[in-house]
């Protein structure tokens, strides 16, 4: 928890990592995930996803209820282990390391892989301030006289500093819930990870909120990898450069159908599958 | 706004007052009423006998000076900076262990393990507490040959670790999950997590638990008898040899034939109860005000 923090995951596993998995190009992927399934105990949740997701930029994930979206989602910074029997199978590079590495501390790969949940989770003990700083605090590499910049900064990105400014030590609570949404998404941008995840993250919000947080996410685009799962067609169309569109198996796992840019999926998708989901026809 | 009706039909009807159900209605709500009623009368009539008689008992030798003989101009200061000294002791012992043993069992423990501590836990609360002063007798006075105001605070510690443990794994399993995952997912440590969002979200409830088990300690007579004994030399901070407590106290002194022993008793249960009750007051104020937020 001290200054070797700046490259904490495993060295590269695979050289072969660039082979385009999802049909993205050339760019070196900033996540790359290979063949991978994912159980809870015996019963397998997603299996064989392949894809690949580029950096600064933002994948939505979308699919029926019960495929799979954010399982796989919390594979991406290992959340998902904390489930009982939860394991995985497959590969997760991020920037070419192995996360499922024997060798990488998966809360270090946290600093790395934010995530922003689907209910504002902003901790109920702690001011607006407190919140926004908890990841740099509780991780032990409080620098006091840094704090109060990284709290502007961070605030500012999510787009919530001019509601903010004058209450920072009012809790964290007593804003509204899309203010709290962008206070958990400020949250995670201020340990300064790479990527954020975001699990449905306007589901719970009320149309107004989830069109600031859609603005939000267009923005964080130029400094972040976002991957967004959501069940709302629309916001993937609105908000997304590239989707994948999963849905579920007999065997109740959950699969990848399609990959691609966005505007190709919702427009002139390859499979049937997706066709009938984006048109409405099921789902 | 009232729209045409037609008179109400028999099947909508309800009872007349005659009416077997209506009947049966009644007789029960007055005798859930009456055993309500007998229920309450004990404690009401001990608080206002204890108050009455305690009251009465009140003066400034009580909390003052050391008891003498007969009871003439004495009083049960050793008795209350006993109460004080033991139970704050067992405090000392019973928070870090009750509080780490509930977080184990609701944040660590696999469900099997846990089930079982629980299960032991729960017996824990419910043994006799006089065994428990047998227990501690036989480990922290024999072997010294001397009573010892340390035996009685292990033995009170012994009674208050189930109830801290208990509450504090109840309260914490209270505290939402999803305040775990964010704080896990911003790359914190699972222990900080623990202590820093679990904890510290659920400490007004864990306190609560705490505040209890202090009053349950306050009031227990039998770990005390063979264990600190109790004493009628005044003993500040002397934990090596014997030490008065209120329960004692009053337990000794309501037993002899002097009448000024008998008042000095009365006095001694008022001021325990006044302090078992100070401690419940502000832990239900407490929770009054976690619940308006």
């Amino acid at each position: 928890m001290t200054t070797d923090e700046q490259r904490s995951v495993a060295p590269a596993q695979a050289p072969t990592a660039e082979a385009a998995a999802g049909g993205t190009g050339a760019a070196s992927p900033k996540i790359e995930v290979r063949d991978l399934d994912v159980y809870y105990g015996a019963f397998r949740a997603v299996k064989g996803v392949t894809m690949a997701v580029r950096p600064r930029s933002v994948t939505a994930v979308i699919g029926p209820s019960g495929c799979g979206k954010s399982t796989f989602l919390r594979t991406l910074n290992r959340m998902h282990e904390l489930a009982p029997k939860a394991r995985v199978e497959g590969t997760v590079l991020l920037d070419g390391a192995n996360v499922y590495d024997p060798a990488v501390d998966p809360v270090r790969l946290r600093r790395y892989v934010g995530m922003v949940f689907q209910r504002p989770n902003p901790f109920p003990t702690m001011s607006i301030y407190d919140n926004v700083v908890a990841g740099i605090r509780l991780a032990g590499r409080s620098s006091r006289s840094e704090l109060d910049g990284i709290v502007e900064r961070s605030l500012r990105r999510a787009a919530l500093w001019n509601e903010v400014k004058d209450k920072l030590r009012e809790p964290g609570t007593s804003l509204s819930g899309g203010q709290q949404q962008r206070l958990c998404i400020a949250r995670a941008i201020a340990v300064d990870p790479e990527v954020v995840l975001m699990d449905e993250p306007a589901s719970a919000l009320d149309p107004v909120a989830t069109l600031r947080i859609e603005e939000l996410i267009a923005e964080l685009r130029t400094n972040y990898t976002i991957v967004i799962v959501t069940h709302n067609m629309q916001q993937a169309g609105r908000v997304s450069d590239e989707t994948a569109f999963f849905t579920m198996d007999e065997d109740r796992a959950g699969y990848l159908v399609e990959f691609g840019p966005t505007r190709e999926i919702f427009t002139n998708p390859r499979e049937q599958l997706t066709e009938d989901y984006v048109s409405g026809r099921f789902g | 706004m009232t729209a045409a009706a037609v008179p109400i039909p028999d099947h909508l009807r309800r009872a007349s007052g005659r009416e077997r159900r209506a009947v049966v209605d009644r007789s029960m709500r007055i005798v859930t009423l009456a055993c309500t009623v007998i229920a309450i009368i004990p404690l009401v009539a001990l608080l206002a006998f204890v108050t009455i008689n305690g009251v009465a008992a009140l003066n400034v030798d009580l909390i003052t000076k050391p008891p003498r003989a007969l009871g003439i101009g004495g009083g049960a200061v050793t008795a209350i900076t006993g109460s004080i000294q033991m139970v704050a002791l067992a405090t000392l012992i019973a928070v870090p262990v009750g509080l780490s043993a509930g977080v184990y069992v609701s944040e660590l423990a696999g469900h099997r393990t846990a089930g079982v501590i629980r299960f032991a836990a729960d017996v824990l609360v419910g043994i006799p507490s006089i065994l428990v002063g047998v227990f501690v007798f036989t480990f922290l006075v024999l072997p010294f040959k001397q009573y010892n105001a340390f035996a009685g605070s292990v033995a009170l510690a012994v009674i208050m670790v189930p109830v801290i443990m208990r509450t504090t794994e109840e309260i914490l399993k209270l505290v939402p999950g999803d305040l775990r995952e964010a704080s896990l997912a911003l790359g914190i440590r699972r222990w900080r997590t623990v202590l820093s969002v679990a904890v510290r979200v659920g400490w007004p409830g864990i306190l609560t638990g705490i505040m209890l088990a202090v009053a349950r300690a306050a009031g227990e007579t039998a770990p005390l008898i063979m264990t600190a004994l109790g004493s009628r030399l005044l003993n500040i901070g002397d934990f090596g040899r014997p030490m008065d407590a209120l329960p004692l106290f009053i337990y000794q002194n309501a037993r002899q034939p002097y009448p000024a022993l008998n008042e000095q008793a009365w006095g001694a249960a008022f001021l325990l109860l006044l302090a078992v009750l100070v401690i419940n007051i502000l832990v239900r104020a407490r929770s009054l005000r976690g619940t308006s937020r």
